[in-house]
């Protein structure tokens, strides 16, 4: 078959494409994999107990305002590694936002705590958990992202496994924070972001293999 | 600028389902793909038609990421760009394996410009691995000038059935020149 004749067949098989279908893919993969860690957790973990007690405190939305943050950033830059020749380097960039506010709410905390109390505040109880426990709640949103992007086209396939693995994590984040019991800023400066990093890998090392297209 | 305003337009009016503009775009396409090959494969010039079939068979299953905000140079340039990307490292990787050819006497034997639409990889000859369902559709819609429904009726197949039956064809085909990547 030559060329013109792959064109004639090409033409063939013309019908109008919709125009957000990449956009409502994704989104149906960011609830899949929200409703998949919701569901993870409750089975897994279970809510936190005191409920009516810890709304009132800031630290506990700062943990959503964490994870919301990099979902919705992490996103944004996910749909433009999925179209090729969409610019993205500079829409990452913002992606290092919120772990510096995290950073620099941990470091004031730490600064003005006594040197014994330094230690208690980064490992809390469940530092040996906590970040597995964040990458396991990502898992389902790590499996639907991928699904997304399988239907799209990436040309970075190492960097749209990251971004998957990012936005995996956040998502994590926000359904394991129904049920974490740490609320100092140094331990989720550090564990927090480690549980977000371990999808974020594993979506790299997947991604090459996976998003051939 | 132009040509790149002219392209757009006709893929705008391709994307919503004319098939008219659609071709026009893949034809003036195609010639800039080959340009494209061509001045990055000028070792192995055997080799550009079948990666410009193969960009223009991904443009066409790729055709829903394109944004009209987004210039078509850089989406195109990028798919265009990975798939000799794709198909430089999968030959690397075949290479290893077998004994390294010699690009001296490749070039040699390579000839110029000469057949630009032939391409070393017949698309014809993997067809034929697909059913009838979705090989005849295609093989009568190649031809010059037959419509839909004349394929309906030389095939009879209905002309919904002869729609998906390249659809469906033209999906599988890219599958199989993916996997029998060079």
């Amino acid at each position: 078959m030559n060329t013109d004749e792959l064109i004639r067949v090409l033409a063939a098989d013309a019908q109008p494409v919709p125009a957000h279908g990449i956009e409502r893919r994704f989104a149906l993969a960011v609830a899949l994999g929200l409703a998949g860690a919701a569901a993870l957790m409750l089975g897994v973990f279970g809510l936190r107990h005191d409920w009516g007690t810890v709304l009132a405190l800031p630290m506990f939305w700062g943990k959503f305002a964490l994870g919301g943050s990099l979902a919705a950033l992490g996103l944004a830059v996910l749909l433009r590694l999925a179209r090729p020749g969409m610019p993205w380097r500079r829409a990452a960039r913002w992606l290092a936002l919120p772990p510096a506010v995290v950073w620099a709410l941990a470091g004031v905390a730490l600064a003005g705590a006594l040197p014994p109390e330094r230690l208690p505040l980064l490992l809390g109880s469940t530092w040996r958990t906590c970040p597995f426990n964040i990458a396991l709640l990502s898992l389902p949103a790590l499996a639907a992202l991928f699904w997304a992007l399988r239907g799209a086209a990436p040309t970075r396939p190492a960097w749209a496994g990251a971004g998957a693995g990012l936005l995996a994590g956040a998502l994590g984040v926000v359904a394991y924070a129904l049920h974490c019991p740490e609320m100092a800023a140094p331990f989720i400066a550090l564990w927090y972001l480690a549980g977000m990093a371990l999808p974020t890998a594993l979506g790299a090392a997947l991604g090459p293999r996976l998003l051939r297209w | 600028m132009e040509t790149e305003e002219r392209l757009r337009t006709w893929l705008v009016q391709g994307l919503a389902g004319d098939a008219g503009a659609y071709q026009c775009f893949l034809k003036a396409l195609s010639a800039h793909v080959r340009a494209f090959l061509r001045r990055r494969l000028a070792q192995r010039p055997d080799d550009v038609e079948d990666l410009v079939q193969e960009t223009l068979l991904a443009v066409h299953h790729q055709r829903h990421t394109y944004r009209p905000e987004l210039p078509l140079t850089a989406w195109v340039h990028a798919i265009a760009r990975y798939k000799l990307v794709d198909w430089l490292r999968a030959r690397a990787a075949k290479e290893a394996l077998t004994e390294p050819f010699d690009d001296a006497d490749d070039a040699f034997f390579a000839t110029a410009d000469g057949e630009a639409a032939t391409a070393r990889r017949d698309l014809g000859r993997l067809l034929q691995a697909l059913p009838d369902r979705q090989r005849l559709p295609i093989v009568h819609m190649k031809l010059e000038g037959l419509s839909v429904v004349e394929t309906a009726r030389l095939t009879g197949l209905s002309e919904s059935a002869v729609k998906v039956g390249v659809h469906r064809g033209l999906k599988a085909l890219a599958a199989l020149v993916k996997r029998s990547a060079p």
